[in-house]
């Protein structure tokens, strides 16, 4: 028994127009100040007005939102009294949206307490729509919330079904102009997200194909998109692939390379996506031999020859950090800037967080202590798995 | 074979605990004690209740109780034995069981959810008890 959840999903040019049709009296704006500056809110704006909404905005959210952002957006979300809360910017911003959202319609609740098993009963004061501005993380159509507590240093992995958006609007529009480096780093998250969520022990069939998909769209659109982004085609289908990703994953789960991507991310700040991505090919060479076969299913798809379904993994795990290198990411910690006194520093710090996440042990191999920190050596030195 | 929920079989599944390494490793930071239970059906009249109390990934009693006032645990699991059985045979995550309410979890779930790995050690221990079931 599981579940298979998706919002509705808009997508395409002018997706943004179906704002203009939605029915309430206010809407809450949650995004953040660069978000604002580009004039995106004003585009949201536009239809909140054709369709007679007020509005507030919140354009306070940080990368990597903290407990403490969420609170305060859940102040202001209260004394506004929303009936549509509007998650519009990456995955920090729709993130925040959803958290907002639940401390919103449960002001007893504090962020830690959204979990999946716990019914929340939303939806009695508010509904949700999602608006990506970046094409990776598909936080518009999952559930899933990351988190900040800065007195940790800890990254949480929250969430509800019942988080899941209303509505998600893909609109290619919000990405047309989105610089290279931050294309790179969203789309390798997207691609994690597709290849972890095929082989992930939760893989189901429902998301098998989404997962596929996804991974062969990246591949393809990734690198046009990064190096002329004047290039509609590849933006609108990298686009699209980040939030089928987003519905692969978010219904299985993410393993390994987000595991180790939090910590890097929480403990050096690195951008979730460049983290997540980083770690990717390391964790495919780890958990490769426990899932050969469905590492296969993707080498094919993505048009490689293998001889064999280990001969795959390796192969793929090239590939991805053929994709990193074309598109300018750091294939090791040493190149995304982490000295050897800081990554020593770090490392019990970033071992003990990856191994009290949750994805971690969904992984089809899953590393003990000793292992973890060996792959955070391999990573920090950019050398290939081979235990 | 020990029936599952009878004493003998929770005295296998606690040597099972304190014997395995990677339990230890895994739950090294664990504190709480739990209730996991077995619901009336089938073959199955009354509720089967079983105690452990798990602390920094050793088993230091377990016991099973006539009735829930006997001990106070942090945390309460109950399910159809059907379900612990998917469980045991690893035919169904813990995690996911909860997430599906196949397993009704009565405590703080944000702490279980830090403890993942463990649950998963927890239940690889299960496996390794050659249980009888009821049904």
């Amino acid at each position: 028994m599981w579940y298979f959840n998706s919002p509705l999903i808009v997508f395409g040019e002018d997706a943004l127009s179906e704002l203009a049709s939605i029915e309430g009296e206010r809407a809450f704006i949650v995004t953040d100040a660069n978000i604002a500056r580009l004039g995106f809110v004003d585009m949201v704006a536009e239809q909140l007005d054709a369709a007679g909404l007020q509005y507030q905005i919140f354009a306070e959210v940080e990368p990597d939102p903290s407990l403490e952002t969420v609170k305060r957006g859940a102040e202001q979300m209260r004394q506004f009294a929303p009936d549509w809360i509007i998650g519009l910017g990456g995955g920090s911003s729709i993130d925040a949206a959803k958290a907002m959202w639940v401390l919103y319609e449960h002001p007893e609740m504090v962020p830690e307490e959204i979990n999946p098993v716990v019914p929340l009963k939303l939806r009695e004061k508010a509904r949700l729509i999602t608006i990506p501005t970046t094409s990776g993380t598909g936080a518009e159509v999952t559930w899933g919330i990351v988190l900040t507590d800065m007195q940790e240093q800890r990254k949480l992995a929250l969430g509800s079904r019942e988080n899941m958006a209303d509505m998600a609007i893909v609109d290619p529009a919000f990405v047309a102009k989105l610089p290279p480096q931050i294309t790179a780093d969203t789309g390798m998250d997207a691609l994690t997200h597709a290849i972890e969520g095929y082989t992930v022990t939760w893989h189901n069939d429902f998301c098998d194909g989404p997962c596929l998909i996804a991974t062969k769209l990246t591949f393809d659109y990734l690198p046009r998109a990064v190096a002329d982004g004047t290039d509609e085609e590849a933006r609108e289908r990298m686009h699209n692939a980040a939030t089928i990703a987003g519905l692969g994953f978010g219904n299985s789960l993410a393993a390994m390379a987000h595991a180790m991507g939090h910590s890097l991310g929480a403990v050096f700040h690195i951008p979730h996506g460049r983290a997540v991505g980083l770690t990717l090919p390391y964790t495919v060479e780890f958990t490769g031999e426990a899932m050969a076969e469905r590492y296969a299913d993707i080498a094919r798809f993505v048009g490689i020859s293998a001889a064999s379904p280990q001969e795959a993994v390796q192969l793929l795990a090239n590939k991805i950090r053929e994709l990193a290198k074309s598109i300018k990411q750091p294939l090791s910690l040493q190149e995304a800037g982490i000295s050897k006194e800081q990554f020593e520093a770090a490392l019990p710090k970033l071992v003990e967080n990856a191994e009290c996440d949750a994805c971690l042990v969904v992984s089809a191999r899953c590393p003990d202590s000793a292992e973890l920190e060996r792959l955070y050596r391999y990573a920090f030195a950019g050398k290939p798995v081979d235990f | 074979m020990y029936l599952l929920g009878s004493e003998e079989w929770l005295n296998a599944l606690a040597e099972a605990i304190n014997n395995s390494p990677a339990y230890a490793e895994a739950a090294k930071t664990w504190e709480g004690d739990f209730y996991f239970i077995v619901e009336p059906g089938g073959n199955i009249k009354e509720e089967i209740i079983m105690y452990l109390d798990l602390w920094h990934g050793e088993c230091r009693e377990a016991c099973v109780c006539a009735e829930r006032s006997a001990k106070d645990p942090a945390f309460v699991i109950s399910a159809k034995e059907s379900s612990w059985h998917k469980v045991i045979d690893k035919k169904l995550d813990p995690i996911q069981g909860m997430m599906t309410r196949q397993l009704k979890l009565k405590g703080d779930m944000v702490k279980i959810m830090k403890a993942v790995k463990a649950a998963k050690e927890l239940v690889g221990c299960a496996t390794q008890v050659p249980t009888q079931y009821h049904e």
